[in-house]
């Protein structure tokens, strides 16, 4: 059972379900919808089955596959996934059959709500299954070249779905997207490629021997401190655009606004997490001094993505931009979390990764099943909503607390992590973060009650309460964010071991206050 | 008397000649040859029917041949008294050339959709044009000149002495200038492109036989390899030495297309026959690379140090120039004419490499790309309206809908000419990359990945142009005649192949560079 590759099959079964998608003869429509979906439930079953196989005491990497790939090149087909690709693992998979479902009728009506041309339906759901396939892969590789390679493909089917069923300016989206991503992949293949000759020298100077890019060998390499630092700059840059953090995130509203609703929660909720991903796996285990050495200058842009997202965030006139632009302030904490460099703010922030996934993508499909009944994004379009259709209103108000932290619900306990994590290390920006807290509240609050109290807003007669599918494709998300809430321990458990795993590579243990409150670091830092 | 006539004789010695060693040319060129005789003694009915099993069997039995050669002779050594060198690389580039031609052929062949004009010597517009046009001739000297081109090609990456090369050069270039001018549509465009080609092509040469002179004059020979020794030597003049470099340089970069000696190729490419432009596209990109690579690699192995800063400045100068420019680009022909140039500068990258790495990236890259852009043109000539190609990008618009599987493979050529992974061109990007940081070039990488990335913008907004706007009324439509779809669908699955799976391709070229040229 061991020997099972379980990962390669999560990879292989979406692909395959996508070429058997595309193939379906055209017109026969509703059957590729129930094959993507099918696909989708088996490998989010599997998964499921291989996560509990996940040993928390075991080895860091489990489930691990090795064959080389291109030889010529030192590069491996290599998976394997420890405890905080484990949980992102589950969360793309889960999420993907839950979006199929709510964006059943999406494609059927794709290219701007009013006037819908007809696009090709199982084309859709075929790229979304590619989709999966990249991202499995993504968070699995433990090749850096193979993540590279992921990484890029996964770009590709989302271009296509933007610019093929997003809406009005579709084209410019699609385009811009797939511009500040390759433009950083680029930037990151520099690096991915120096990486070749330094670890190709001879162990008596820092190398490996052999050229290699096995992640479990290089996080053991030498790397001279100039060399990492721009080593870490190519990395750093690739991840901060996907995250997306300021100055770089000006992608994500215009993304947002005119990708459908569907692929738009795979593109926030998982898509964006590759950036934080990469940024907790390989640009602070590959280069821990130069991680070091940016530290401020992230922590600050960090900071800033929090306040400076948050801000933007209240004053959005469009549901989609809103959520995006929330989701800058979220993605701020996350960042904070990483290089704040302790254990709770790095478990936090893997498990903010997993829950922002899951609250995020839930109010996007909320606001993507307003606007497809009121059809318009507009704040001022909507009002009194609540009466019309009150379980909508319900779940939007639960997954819009879960956006503001609500205790209770399942951010709130990894907000909690990061900030508390930051403050014990870096106390003024994880003072000034919390104000981001606050600004959370405003614009998910006043959100609501522009929307959902008041008089009925004009055009808002005809709207029907959520369908049973609609139900069913939000219910179980709201139902996890409910869950981890309360009862987040089994996910830490699971993310725990790798952190300390990173921590332990950059050599950075916990800093203990002391009596009166001051932090003493390593005995260095007052 | 006849004695001593009979008595001197038996001094000269007759050269000696490993006929099995280059067999590939000298079958190239026989065929070429029968080719000709073809056009004399047969039928102009059964002329068609003859030459295309002919070139196909030509060009096959020396692609076999120069695989059987790369298996299985060795040690690799200088033959045909020294002016043509046998070894791993130059039979690489051989093979790439014979095999991307047998592609090139398929198109040039196509007769649903016929390229090529009627009879050239009908003036455009004229009578004469429209009665051999009805009369349904078919100006079948195409073959016989597309197989002395290719011989020209084959022999020149393997030529060991400056003459020899120029002989080669001449042999490949003349027939395409007259390829050039053949095409069967807007015809004054065409003539025009071969007129520029040929004028700037035969400068060029001057410059490359302007340089082989002084080269003489500062090493008493042609030889690439007695260059190579009077450079170790360091005796004779330096003036001589750089002015001969230089020059002969730029007879070299012209042919491959490299800034600042880019001018003639969007002309060209956008005028010639789409199938012709395919050919010089691929197979003479090969060529001209394998020239460069070995004029640089034997004869100024040891002037390393002088030529590659020169080397850095012309392949950063191409490669942001031929991307720059290719974003103004309306032409679909003319884009792809930059971003050939850009590619150009790539090719250069791993040249400056000057390593077994190097070198075996860089044949890859050739291969990769010779697949790709065969394909890519081979699309180009599908999609036609009523006054043939439908060039103008605009043109394009909608294509996806209309008919996706030809829109979805032209994307992936693009995908692969931006270097997308999973594609050879992501493959031959990272091979050369890779090879040119181990050297300490890592700022040209740099360059070359911004370069990458402005020219992934014009790829993807054909991309957008096909698949994200409205199809016009009247848009062309999609003629998928079988040759051409032949060539299409092996170009094709070369570029998935040597992106998904490309160990065994690399291997060879590895193999092949391991023990780089003989001198």
């Amino acid at each position: 059972m061991t020997d099972f590759p379980w990962l390669s099959v999560l990879i292989a079964l979406p692909l395959v379900g996508a070429v058997a998608v595309a193939l379906l003869p055209r017109g026969r429509d509703a059957l590729a919808k129930q094959t993507a979906f099918a696909v989708s439930v088996v490998v989010a079953v599997l998964a499921v089955v291989m996560a509990t196989g996940f040993d928390t005491g075991g080895a860091r990497f489990q489930f691990t596959e090795t064959h080389w790939w291109i030889k010529q090149f030192g590069v491996h087909w290599a998976l394997g996934v420890d405890g905080v690709a484990l949980v992102l693992v589950l969360l793309s998979v889960i999420l993907v059959p839950l979006v199929i479902l709510a964006s059943w009728t999406d494609a059927d009506r794709s290219g701007g709500v009013d006037v819908p041309p007809k696009r090709s339906v199982k084309t859709y759901f075929a790229l979304i299954l590619a989709l999966e396939a990249a991202m499995v892969g993504v968070f699995a590789a433990t090749d850096v070249f193979l993540f590279y390679v992921f990484f890029e493909a996964m770009l590709i089917p989302v271009y296509f779905i933007i610019g093929s069923y997003g809406g009005a300016q579709r084209s410019y989206a699609a385009v811009k997207f797939l511009l500040y991503s390759l433009f950083g992949g680029l930037l990151m293949l520099v690096s991915v490629i120096w990486l070749y000759p330094l670890s190709a020298r001879p162990a008596s100077k820092g190398g490996l021997g052999e050229g290699t890019f096995l992640f479990t060998e290089l996080n053991t390499m030498h790397v001279d401190p100039t060399t990492a630092k721009w080593l870490f700059l190519g990395f750093f840059v690739a991840f901060a655009i996907k995250a997306p953090m300021v100055p770089v995130h000006t992608w994500l509203p215009d993304a947002a606004q005119q990708s459908p609703t569907g692929a738009l929660v795979l593109i926030v909720g998982v898509l964006d997490k590759v950036g934080t991903y990469g940024m907790l796996r390989f640009c602070l285990e590959l280069f821990p001094g130069a991680a070091k050495w940016a530290t401020p200058v992230v922590l600050a842009l960090a900071v800033v993505s929090v306040l400076y997202g948050a801000i933007l965030a209240i004053g959005q006139v469009d549901l989609k931009r809103l959520v995006a632009y929330t989701s800058v302030s979220h993605f701020g904490f996350i960042v904070l979390g990483i290089f704040a460099m302790t254990t709770a703010g790095q478990s936090g922030a893997a498990l903010y990764m997993v829950n922002h996934g899951f609250a995020t993508g839930a109010l996007f499909l909320l606001v993507g099943f307003m606007i497809v009944r009121r059809k318009s994004a507009r704040i001022s379009d909507f009002g009194g909503l609540q009466k019309k259709a009150p379980v909508l209103a319900g779940l939007f108000l639960v997954a819009g607390l879960a956006g503001l932290s609500l205790p209770g619900l399942s951010p709130f306990v990894s907000e909690f992590m990061v900030l508390s994590g930051t403050f014990t290390r870096y106390r003024v920006p994880a003072i000034i973060a919390t104000a981001g807290v606050v600004l959370a509240a405003i614009y998910i609050l006043w959100m609501y009650q522009r929307t959902m109290n008041g008089p009925a807003g004009e055009g808002t007669e005809g709207i029907l309460d959520l369908s049973a599918r609609e139900k069913w494709a939000v219910a179980p998300i709201i139902a996890v964010i409910v869950v981890m809430g309360f009862y987040p321990q089994p996910v830490l458990n699971v993310i725990n071991p790798s952190v300390h795993h990173t921590l332990a590579r950059l050599d950075r243990p916990d800093p203990r206050p002391d009596v009166t409150g001051n932090v003493a670091e390593n005995g260095a830092r007052p | 008397m006849t004695g001593t006539v009979l008595a001197q004789g038996a001094d000269i010695q007759t050269p000696h000649i490993e006929y099995g060693q280059i067999a590939p040319i000298l079958v190239v060129l026989g065929v070429a040859v029968v080719g000709v005789l073809v056009e004399a003694f047969v039928g102009r009915r059964q002329r068609y029917a003859v030459q295309v099993p002919l070139a196909f069997a030509g060009l096959v039995a020396a692609f076999g041949w120069t695989l059987w050669l790369g298996f299985h002779e060795k040690p690799w050594h200088v033959a045909a008294e020294g002016a043509l060198g046998v070894d791993g690389p130059t039979l690489f580039i051989q093979g790439t050339i014979l095999i991307l031609a047998v592609l090139a052929l398929l198109l040039i062949a196509e007769r649903r959709s016929p390229a090529f004009t009627a009879q050239a010597s009908a003036l455009p517009g004229s009578e004469a044009e429209q009665e051999t046009a009805a009369a349904g001739h078919v100006q079948t000297e195409v073959f016989p000149l597309l197989l002395f081109a290719v011989g020209g090609m084959v022999m020149f990456p393997a030529a060991a002495d400056l003459l020899t090369m120029f002989v080669a050069l001449e042999v490949m270039s003349l027939p395409l200038y007259l390829l050039c001018g053949l095409a069967r549509r807007r015809r004054l465009l065409s003539q025009e492109a071969a007129v520029k080609y040929f004028l700037l092509g035969a400068f060029s040469s001057a410059f490359f036989l302007y340089g082989t002179a002084l080269l003489y004059g500062y090493a008493g020979s042609v030889r690439l390899s007695a260059i190579y020794q009077a450079l170790g030597r360091d005796v004779g003049s330096e003036t001589l030495l750089l002015g001969g470099v230089a020059l002969l340089s730029v007879g070299l970069l012209f042919k491959l297309g490299a800034v600042p000696f880019h001018m003639w190729k969007p002309d060209v490419y956008q005028g010639a026959p789409t199938p012709i432009t395919a050919l010089m596209a691929s197979c003479v990109v090969v060529a001209a690379a394998g020239g460069l690579l070995r004029v640089y690699y034997v004869a100024l192995a040891n002037l390393k140090w002088d030529w590659r800063p020169a080397m850095w400045a012309v392949a950063i100068i191409t490669m942001v120039a031929g991307a720059v420019i290719a974003i103004t680009q309306t032409d679909i022909k003319r884009m792809l004419a930059y971003s050939s140039i850009a590619h150009a500068g790539f090719i250069l990258t791993g040249i400056v490499a000057t390593s077994p790495d190097g070198l075996s990236g860089t044949l890859f890259y050739l291969a990769a790309y010779g697949f790709a852009s065969i394909g890519a043109f081979a699309v180009i000539t599908m999609v036609r309206d009523t006054g043939g190609e439908a060039g103008h990008l605009s043109r394009w618009a909608g294509l996806g809908r209309r008919s996706p599987v030809t829109a979805s493979v032209f994307a992936f050529f693009l995908l692969a000419f931006a270097g997308i992974p999973l594609t050879s061109g992501f493959t031959g990007k990272f091979a050369v990359f890779k090879a040119a940081v181990e050297s300490g070039a890592t700022p040209l990488v740099i360059v070359g990945v911004v370069a990458s990335a402005v020219a992934a913008f014009f790829y993807v907004r054909v991309i957008v142009v096909m698949f994200f706007s409205e199809p016009e009324a009247d848009g062309p439509t999609v003629v998928v005649a079988p040759a051409t779809a032949a060539a299409v669908a092996l170009g094709l699955a070369a570029t998935v192949v040597l992106g998904v799976l490309p160990q065994p391709v690399l291997d060879m070229a590895g193999h092949a560079a391991s023990q780089m040229f003989v001198r």
